[in-house]
């Protein structure tokens, strides 16, 4: 399955850079960042989905802690 | 500009305020040095504490850390001036994209500004606003004069003009009457509309307009691949570098001259201030973004930089006829009367023989005779071959060659490559024929010539057509090559064997009205569904959707994927060659900061300017 999430990154390489440590979290199929429209998706298993965001999410904060990433 | 820009920009002004102070009065030295400072703590706070959170964190490639080594080490150096300039100048190009980026974002989206914010929906006392997507299937909206249609839908009742250009980018306004479809997202000019919504909002044009927009930016272009996975190495491989300078040439020139570290220590950070990839990075998506928002403002849909990138490789172009090149409606092309008769005449009996018939061809009768249809009786129908009636009282035959023959008529051989030809008698006698086809678009002629023109080397005409037509089509068009009689599926074989014989570097787009195409739009390397308005499998299998049916808009499609992919490779050779030449240059102590600002900030700001080109496709 694929989820979208709004994402709030400062720079086109803080981008790359958040897509790099997502892709590389167990489970994940697919991750894109775009800094252009400050959007997240991740493709991955429905049953790791909810893993993989918190794992996500916890990454994202200790590598990149301007980049906001918002779960709904 | 927002708040967060707003600020940062009075910090720049402050802090160039003070710079400039400093460096013009006359002060002594300390109170110099002080206000180098306070401005450099001014423009600097946020980059040095984000260096120092980052660096905790294990991030040692980040660019704070590296520009705040870099002017930190300036300062050590003695040069406060340059320490100072470099962080100011580094805010400033930072501001700028910002800026740059932000500005595109909202141009972008405010050309697809197409969400409605409320529809109209009749009560008892008047008319209530509500959330489109409440609304359901089978509901009566109305669409005031200059509102926007909210849903899809079919007029019950009005008539009005709709402005589709936020959809199409044509700007003369659409006719709409009673019984007519509706898209949604386009604007009621004149009249007062009701009309009877035939899809909930998820399933509306606009919602899959703004998805497949909003969607793009997922399927990421080559180019952009690789200057993020350059960026992954250039940032390392010339922090190192810098540190192997700072400690190399020392070590067998002069180790113990303070002056020879002084030099190489301010060499290598020089290196630092250029180690940043930012605007490299931002200048490709920035560039692809603003093409496929310029392309949109055009009614050209790309669903990704991808495709984007793969129509500027796009040689051979094969096409659909029916719907694509041509009408896909049968009408009157020509009638041509024998002496005796006049071409109103043989039209008028033709039509009225053919009076009861719901056949196409009597449909285009019909439509092309108007009101001038005559009375008609005793209608007798020979399948395959035509109708016999009494018109006015005279005997009419309408139909083929075979059914005047069978009637012992003799008339002349009329036919045509292009269409059908209807023969006519008038009590025993040939009274002429009249030409019925499919018409070929007014433009598709320049616009077969405008592909060619932006350098299409071959193009192909797929159809499911028989050969004579199709062959014919493509003589009066200009397009190089036929394929007639097929299926579905010989369509998609076809197009692998013409994929097959291609280079690496040459893609084929297949472009099609998206009715029954859908196989082929997926299999060929870009498929592009013309016409697409309303047609959700069309918009699924396409890898470009053009919102009208105008031909001419693949060449356009392909000029601006030209343009686009031309700046992206200006801006990413340009950024590098300047960042690797000035590296070498400060190498060999030629250069000095002034310089590494230059290639840093200098090409970000020039190849920002440049991607916001592509946003004026």
């Amino acid at each position: 399955m694929k989820k979208s999430f709004k994402i709030e990154v400062d720079c086109a390489n803080c981008a790359a850079k958040v897509e790099n440590i997502i892709k590389e979290i167990e489970g994940v199929e697919d991750a894109t960042v775009s800094f252009m429209t400050q959007k997240l998706s991740i493709k991955a298993p429905e049953e790791k989905m909810a893993g993989i965001i918190e794992e996500a999410v916890k990454r994202v904060a200790k590598a990149d802690p301007d980049t906001v990433i918002y779960v709904k | 500009m927002t708040k967060k820009q707003k600020k940062m920009l009075t910090r720049i002004v402050c802090a160039a305020l003070l710079y400039a102070l400093a460096l013009l009065l006359p002060v002594p030295e300390p109170v110099r040095l002080a206000l180098f400072v306070t401005a450099y703590l001014i423009v600097a706070w946020n980059v040095l504490y984000k260096a120092v959170r980052n660096i905790g964190n294990g991030q040692v490639f980040d660019e704070n850390f590296l520009m705040a080594v870099a002017s930190l080490g300036a300062f050590a150096l003695g040069e406060h001036s340059e320490a100072v300039a470099v962080m100011l100048f580094y805010q400033v190009g930072e501001w700028f994209q910002d800026y740059a980026v932000n500005r595109s974002r909202k141009s972008v989206s405010s050309l697809m500004d197409l969400r409605p914010d409320y529809a109209n929906i009749e009560t008892g006392d008047g008319l209530e606003q509500v959330d489109p997507e409440e609304i359901e299937e089978g509901t009566v909206i109305v669409v005031k004069p200059g509102e926007r249609v909210p849903l899809d839908g079919v007029v019950i009742s009005g008539t009005s003009r709709l402005d589709t250009s936020a959809l199409t980018g044509e700007s003369v306004p659409r006719q709409i009457k009673e019984g007519d479809e509706v898209i949604s997202g386009c604007i009621n000019e004149s009249g007062l509309l009701r009309v009877k919504v035939t899809k909930e909002f998820e399933n509306s044009t606009v919602a899959r307009i703004l998805d497949l927009v909003e969607n793009s930016a997922e399927k990421k272009s080559r180019s952009e691949a690789f200057i993020t996975k350059f960026a992954k190495y250039y940032t390392p491989v010339v922090v190192f570098s810098a540190l192997a300078l700072a400690i190399l040439p020392p070590l067998f020139t002069g180790i113990g001259q303070l002056e020879v570290w002084k030099q190489w220590i301010y060499r290598a950070l020089t290196f630092l201030v250029i180690s940043c990839p930012c605007a490299l990075v931002l200048s490709v998506p920035l560039s692809f973004f603003g093409g496929i928002g310029g392309a949109s403002r055009k009614g050209i849909l790309i669903k990704g930089g991808n495709y984007l990138e793969a129509l500027c490789q796009v040689k051979v172009l094969a096409m659909d006829k029916t719907g694509t090149l041509t009408k896909g409606t049968f009408e009157v092309q020509k009638t041509v009367p024998e002496e005796g008769f006049s071409a109103e005449e043989v039209l008028a009996y033709a039509a009225s023989a053919e009076n009861y018939s719901d056949h196409p061809i009597a449909v285009s009768l019909k439509e092309a005779a108007g009101e001038a249809k005559l009375e008609a009786k005793d209608v007798e129908e020979t399948a395959g071959h035509g109708v016999k009636a009494s018109v006015n009282g005279h005997e009419v035959l309408v139909g083929n060659r075979k059914l005047l023959e069978k009637y012992g008529i003799a008339c002349k051989d009329a036919e045509n490559d292009l269409g059908t030809v209807v023969y006519v008698a008038f009590d025993g006698r040939y009274a002429g024929h009249i030409l019925i086809a499919d018409t070929i678009k007014e433009e598709a002629k320049e616009a077969v010539a405008a592909l060619k023109r932006e350098g299409i080397r071959e193009t192909v005409l797929l159809s499911g057509d028989n050969k004579r037509t199709a062959e014919a089509v493509c003589r009066e068009l200009g397009v190089d090559a036929c394929e007639a009689e097929l299926l579905p599926a010989d369509k998609v074989s076809a197009l692998e064997k013409r994929m097959s014989g291609l280079k690496e570097t040459e893609k084929l787009a297949f472009v099609g009205d998206g009715i029954n195409d859908a196989p082929v739009l997926m299999r060929s390397d870009v498929g592009i569904a013309m016409g697409a308005l309303g047609s959700d499998a069309a918009i699924e299998a396409a890898d470009i959707v053009l919102m009208d049916d105008k031909v001419t808009k693949i060449a356009e499609a392909i000029r601006i994927a030209r343009k686009t992919s031309r700046i992206v490779y200006e801006n990413i050779w340009f950024a590098i060659g300047i960042k690797v030449l000035v590296l070498l240059l400060s190498a060999f102590g030629l250069t000095n900061m002034w310089w590494a600002v230059f290639a840093d900030v200098g090409v970000a700001f020039l190849c920002v300017l440049n991607a916001m080109r592509c946003l004026n496709a």
